[in-house]
């Protein structure tokens, strides 16, 4: 999406949310903050894949990665009794998935989209195998209300009222689009994801950039699934993420790979979701409950199609990186 | 891309180097996959092991259940049927260069939809039975059509859209089923009873659908080898600008190749429905879309070598539930092996250690985004 566009749907939206405020402020912020929420492992994932697409590497593995770090995040919270730990550990399983992506994307050099449809029907079976009931969170991950400015009406309760992952998505946001966009990683990693032979002669390991990129991408993923069962839900059931890593992937074509343009976009995402539940609950639309949660999957349907050939993946992606 | 024989393209494969001359290099499309599903049992049977389980009974347990009475060899024969498709519908969408994740999606549509044409009509059996297999194809040829015009059209990756179809999907057949199409004064959420007119006959034994899907498995075998349609399909997966230098309407054929890769899912859907539940409820036909992938890429996108594969699937989710009646393995073990073939048969681990080559040639299937 061209940037003027995104300026004038930003405005658009903003104003309605304004006069909405005025109107109904408590259904207001109650939507903001569902919005936010929804957004959160939407932010995380995207990040994932923008990581991994500058690069050079498609991750169709998000969800996967994202489904086995929400199982083992869970399951090492419950069993250890202690968030943090369980938080380490679903980070630690996501950079794990990570690597095994980049094992065989890169350095294999796999089709990039069979190896990450792999990590997700691997974690499919192993996380519903090994899954077992009974098993209880110590509680989940606390809200931190940030003083004085969650006094701001309507920007405080919103932004400044949250649990420690929401604060982590926006603030991961913002530090990647700085290294991206101001650092030399950020050069490097752009540049092996649109001219890999041009990088490798200027002296950039390629192979080895991408291997890193997309292993640590993978904690990233590991926080997303985090986030989901110790924040969110504070639980775990079989194919939990919903296809959320594959929507992640959508919201970053419509973020045109830009950290914060994948964070608005993620945010629009949730509020499309937060009004429509919203009215949905309010009867103010009579729509079937199935509609509302078919909205985020049609949207990005129809974003994918309304964006297609305004913007360009990164020259590179999906292409195994040889030396001629 | 290094093979041009359309019969013989490794699709997404470890491709052995072809200079190579040995005894292994005749038979290495077979020995592939045998050895991928043979090392994934194994690993399985550590799965078992760990869980306190013989892992040599609960797999005596697991085929003897499925292969040794004639109810099992049913139950496998009907678990097959939507398998074989499915795996047909990743094959051919894999020939011409689409990755087709949505088999799920547009199974579920057109079985939803065989169902109401199955109780909605009331017509002798010889209109009947072909009209409601015809219109389930239809819905799942439909469904997958979205998926083929946007990525035709628009350029949008196939891969997310047929991802979020299959999530629409299952919520509009859970609408379908529990509003509009619902069976009247009942507390479940599910279509009336098909006709009996619109039911599926046994053959003996032998499930009716079960043929059709073999006949049907020929077919693509034949056609995608032998006929010009085929031919194309397979140009414009190998190299889309060579099939446009040579006239091939690129466009043309990725619509068609989603249309027919859905309309072959929606068969599968269809036979479900009229073969073996006899109505639709939403809990119907879970996961076997994801089978598809594992059967296209362990038959190396072959359409024959997909009854086989289909078999093998079929055979182990047949037996899943007696495992665990008799052995309390949870059934979901089945996925742990599937999935753990399709990472040997399709990651090049199985082929370093057959073929002993550190740098097996990659080919690639999927287009990626756009292009």
């Amino acid at each position: 999406m061209s940037a003027r566009w995104a300026y004038i749907l930003g405005g658009i939206i903003t104003v309605g949310i304004v006069i909405a405020f005025f109107m109904d402020e408590i259904r207001t912020v109650s939507v903001l903050s569902f919005s936010l929420r929804y957004a959160v492992p939407l932010i995380l994932a995207a990040m994932v894949g923008i990581i991994c697409e500058r690069s050079g590497v498609i991750n169709i593995g998000i969800e996967g990665q994202m489904l086995m770090s929400a199982f083992a995040g869970f399951f090492g919270a419950a069993i250890t009794g202690n968030l943090i730990l369980g938080m380490l550990i679903g980070v630690g399983s996501g950079m794990i998935m990570g690597g095994f992506l980049a094992v065989g994307a890169v350095t294999w050099r796999m089709d990039q989209i069979i190896a990450g449809t792999i990590i997700n029907i691997l974690a499919t079976g192993l996380t519903s195998f090994f899954y077992a009931q009974g098993y209880v969170l110590p509680g989940v991950t606390p809200i931190v209300r940030i003083p004085l400015l969650a006094d701001i009406p309507l920007v405080g309760p919103v932004l400044f009222n949250n649990g420690l992952f929401t604060y982590a998505a926006i603030l991961i946001s913002i530090v990647l689009w700085v290294l991206l966009f101001r650092t030399i990683w950020g050069l490097r990693t752009r540049s092996v994801g649109e001219k890999p032979s041009a990088a490798d002669t200027s002296g950039i390991g390629v192979q080895r950039l991408r291997f890193l990129n997309v292993t640590f991408a993978g904690a990233l993923a590991g926080l997303a699934g985090a986030y989901l069962a110790l924040e969110a839900a504070g639980t775990f059931e079989r194919g939990f993420t919903a296809g959320r890593g594959f929507t992640a992937l959508a919201i970053m074509i419509f973020g045109a790979w830009n950290p914060l343009g994948a964070m608005f976009a993620a945010i629009f995402f949730g509020l499309t979701q937060g009004v429509a539940s919203q009215l949905q609950a309010d009867e103010v639309l009579a729509i079937p409950p199935q509609f509302v949660n078919m909205l985020p999957y049609v949207l990005t349907i129809v974003l994918l199609a309304a964006v297609s050939g305004r913007i360009s993946p990164p020259a590179a992606v999906g292409k195994p990186y040889e030396k001629d | 891309m290094t093979t041009t024989d359309p019969t013989r393209t490794d699709l997404g494969f470890t491709d052995p180097d072809p200079r190579r001359t040995g005894p292994l290099d005749r038979i290495p499309g077979l020995l592939l996959p045998i050895v991928s599903v043979l090392l994934a049992f194994a690993i399985g049977g550590i799965l078992i092991w760990l869980q306190g389980v013989n892992p040599f009974y609960a797999y005596w347990v697991l085929f003897s259940n499925a292969l040794g009475s004639s109810e099992g060899l049913v139950r496998v024969m009907e678990k097959s049927t939507p398998l074989i498709l499915t795996g047909l519908a990743v094959t051919v969408g894999l020939r011409a260069g689409l990755f087709n994740i949505g088999a799920q999606g547009q199974l579920l549509v057109a079985a939803v939809g065989a169902a109401w044409a199955g109780y909605a009509f009331t017509v002798p059996a010889i209109i009947h039975l072909p009209m409601a297999i015809a219109f389930g194809m239809l819905c799942g040829a439909a469904w997958a059509s979205i998926a083929g015009v946007l990525r035709a059209y628009r350029s949008v990756s196939e891969v997310i859209t047929t991802i979020m179809l299959n999530s629409i999907a299952i919520a509009l057949v859970d609408y379908l089923a529990s509003r509009p199409l619902r069976e009247p004064d009942q507390p479940l959420s599910r279509t009336p009873p098909i006709a009996e007119t619109a039911a599926l006959p046994q053959f003996g034994v032998i499930p009716s659908g079960f043929i059709l899907a073999i006949l049907v498995a020929l077919f693509f075998g034949w056609f995608l080898v032998r006929t010009t349609s085929g031919f194309r399909f397979n140009t414009v997966g190998l190299n889309p600008n060579a099939a446009r230098y040579a006239g091939i309407s690129v466009r043309g054929t990725i619509v068609l190749a989603m249309f027919v890769s859905g309309a072959l899912a929606g068969m599968g859907g269809a036979i479900e429905t009229l073969g073996v539940t006899g109505r639709f409820e939403p809990a119907f036909n879970a996961g076997l879309g994801f089978d598809g992938i594992t059967i296209a890429l362990l038959a190396r996108a072959n359409p024959i070598a997909a009854i086989p594969a289909a078999l093998l699937v079929g055979t182990l989710r047949a037996g899943a539930a007696t495992l665990q009646f008799e052995t309390g393995i949870e059934p979901e073990v089945v996925d742990v092996i599937l999935a753990i073939t399709l990472l040997l048969v399709a990651a090049p681990i199985v082929a370093r250690l057959l073929f002993r080559k550190r740098n097996i040639k990659q080919t690639k299937v999927t287009s990626g985004w756009g292009s």
